[in-house]
């Protein structure tokens, strides 16, 4: 179902147009509100009146996250602090804490944006929804709550953990709609199987929610396979608006983005240049409807890939990919941008073949060379050479018909990739650029 | 006419992957000596890559030597292969090879594996197409070596 198909479903141009509208006055209120990125479009040479819509996008500088820290907690916020409603945050892996404050308006836009995502999965005001996210600072629990009741759903606010009363409580109440991570999903289902609880007979989903952390495909289908229903991803982040920014539809096939809240751009994480859609690159977004704390070409590091080919749901907003990598891992090799994550995505998707791997980037003759080293399975060797060359040429092909350069790839005994706590080290760069 | 089936018509091969690496055959002969295992017929194709190693053990043999090249970090499988009898006279063993080839049947490897009880020479095949190899050879009678009679080596 579409929640808003006048804004889902409208065509690209006037999109393109809204957003520039919002763009402008989203660049006014924060230049005049926020002296840190007041100072850095200065810097930049960058004035307000010049920013006139969408294509001026590219003018603006970029925001960090390291700019939420170093002006923790108000710093950066643009509206007054008595028009904050809420704060929510993450404490962050690095243990420095960053926050977002929300106006009452900013917890109603993020509130629709969640109502989207739950509608395209199929939630009414008929559905029971529970809601095992963790309620807190953390955006996932108050962020699914607002968006079910948004719709007019029974919400069971149940938090994370205690999955004995999670199940008995799905069993009792009859939730169809679970919200919360994927693994704590799968959890949850195999618990479920192993109390003797059977879809269809003692538990009724018909669809979840799925997000705050990656997933893989493979997730989704021993999710699907152990509440036999729907499960969608949705994505988002604290810094942004919280789960909702982007969201999955019955397709299963990228994430649709709230394009009339935020801009999404993919950018060469070198460069900063924009990227076309179909080119993996670093997820930036721009939001261009919040007041509270809005954010400007905010740099998410995450390696994504945007599609703006129409979807056979009928919604018009360009989808994302799943995150496929983070830029810090990213190479440049022969010029061309190498994320490691694409290469194992490439060896877990060919049969057999086992995704410890390890990358040898060197120079020789002033060429860079890229060897990936590639643990070799019993699945993958016969007693022939021939059919052992079949294998490494199979993955070459792969590798450069994804990635866009050759590789050459060695065969290694298993377990023979160093591994520090219990994580492979993936690359060894030679070259001694720096 | 003989009717030769992989039970019967087939001999126990371990194949054994190993990198080119200095010392990597050397590594490998010490666990099967370790294992108590005794070698029987052995062949190494190298590629500059990596290399292959074949062997042949008495069937009672095999899983110890699999457990122990295993248990080593090796990658190691066991396969079925044809070992062919062949009387020592020019010619006999292209003689034996053209039935195949006159079947479609090509030779990804050979090799030999001489024991000096018997008076023929043995030839260990593997062929493209192993059932097909098989009936080839049975209804040509061209006698094979056992699993049975390896064993008794
Ligand atoms: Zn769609």
């Amino acid at each position: 179902m579409i929640y808003q198909p006048e804004i889902e479903c409208m065509d690209r141009e006037s999109m393109r147009e809204l957003q520039g509208k919002r763009l402008v006055e989203t660049v006014a209120w924060e230049y005049a509100n926020v002296p840190l990125y007041r100072a850095r479009m200065d810097e930049a040479g960058v004035k307000p009146q010049d920013i006139k819509g969408i294509d001026d996008l590219s003018k603006l500088p970029f925001t960090e996250k390291t700019d939420l820290r170093d002006e923790f907690p108000f710093g950066l916020l643009a509206a007054p602090r008595s028009e904050i409603v809420r704060i929510q945050g993450s404490s962050g892996t690095t243990g420095h804490p960053i926050v977002a404050g929300y106006t009452r308006g900013d917890v109603a836009v993020w509130q629709q944006m969640v109502a989207r995502a739950m509608s395209a999965a199929g939630v009414t005001k008929d559905d029971i929804v529970q809601v095992a996210y963790g309620y807190g600072l953390f955006t996932g629990g108050l962020g699914a709550h607002q968006g079910a009741t948004e719709l007019g759903a029974m919400v069971i606010p149940m938090s994370a953990g205690n999955t004995q009363r999670q199940l008995m409580m799905m069993k009792e109440l009859g939730t169809t709609v679970l919200c919360c991570t994927p693994s704590y999903a799968i959890y949850l289902g195999e618990t479920a199987r192993e109390m003797g609880l059977k879809p269809g007979v003692d538990l009724h989903l018909k669809s979840g929610c799925f997000g705050a952390e990656p997933w893989t495909e493979e997730m989704r289908q021993k999710l699907e396979s152990l509440f036999e229903f729907d499960a969608l991803d949705i994505y988002g982040l604290t810094e942004i608006a919280g789960p909702g920014v982007a969201f999955e539809c019955m397709e299963k096939h990228g994430m649709h983005v709230n394009e009339d809240h935020v801009i999404v751009e993919v950018i060469d994480p070198k460069t900063g240049e924009q990227l076309p859609a179909g080119t993996p690159g670093e997820l930036v977004f721009t939001t261009i409807t919040k007041k509270g704390q809005p954010m400007i070409r905010y740099r998410t590091h995450d390696i994504c890939t945007l599609d703006d080919s129409p979807c056979a749901c009928g919604r018009s907003a360009i989808r994302m990919s799943r995150i496929t990598g983070r830029t810090d891992d990213m190479l440049v090799i022969r010029g061309v941008n190498v994320f490691p994550s694409q290469i194992e995505g490439v060896l877990v998707g060919i049969e057999g073949v086992s995704p410890h791997y390890q990358l040898e980037v060197d120079r020789v003759n002033s060429t860079d060379t890229l060897a990936v080293n590639v643990e070799l399975t019993e699945d993958m060797f016969s007693d022939t050479v021939s059919s052992v060359e079949a294998v490494r040429r199979k993955i070459a092909e792969q590798i450069k018909s994804v990635v866009g350069i050759s590789a050459k790839i060695n065969l290694v005994p298993p377990k023979s990739i160093p591994r520090s706590e219990g994580k492979a080290k993936r690359v060894i760069d030679k070259r001694n650029l720096h | 006419m003989m009717a030769y089936t992989v039970e019967t018509g087939c001999i126990k091969q371990i194949s054994v992957f190993l990198e080119n690496k200095a010392g990597t055959l050397n590594e490998m002969l010490g666990v099967i000596s370790g294992a108590g295992v005794n070698l029987l017929a052995l062949c190494i194709a190298d590629t500059t890559d990596f290399g292959i190693v074949r062997l042949i053990v008495a069937g009672h043999d095999v899983d110890k030597t699999l457990a122990a090249l295993r248990a080593a970090g090796l990658i190691a499988r066991e396969t079925s292969i044809i070992c062919l009898r062949v009387s020592h006279e020019p010619g006999a063993f292209a003689r034996v090879l053209d039935l195949l080839a006159d079947a479609g049947i090509s030779i990804e490897y050979a090799y030999s594996f001489c024991r000096s009880t018997l008076e023929d020479a043995l030839l260990i095949v593997r062929p493209s197409n192993l059932d097909l190899s098989l009936e080839v050879l049975g209804s040509n009678d061209v006698p094979l070596v056992t699993q049975r009679m390896v064993d008794e080596f």
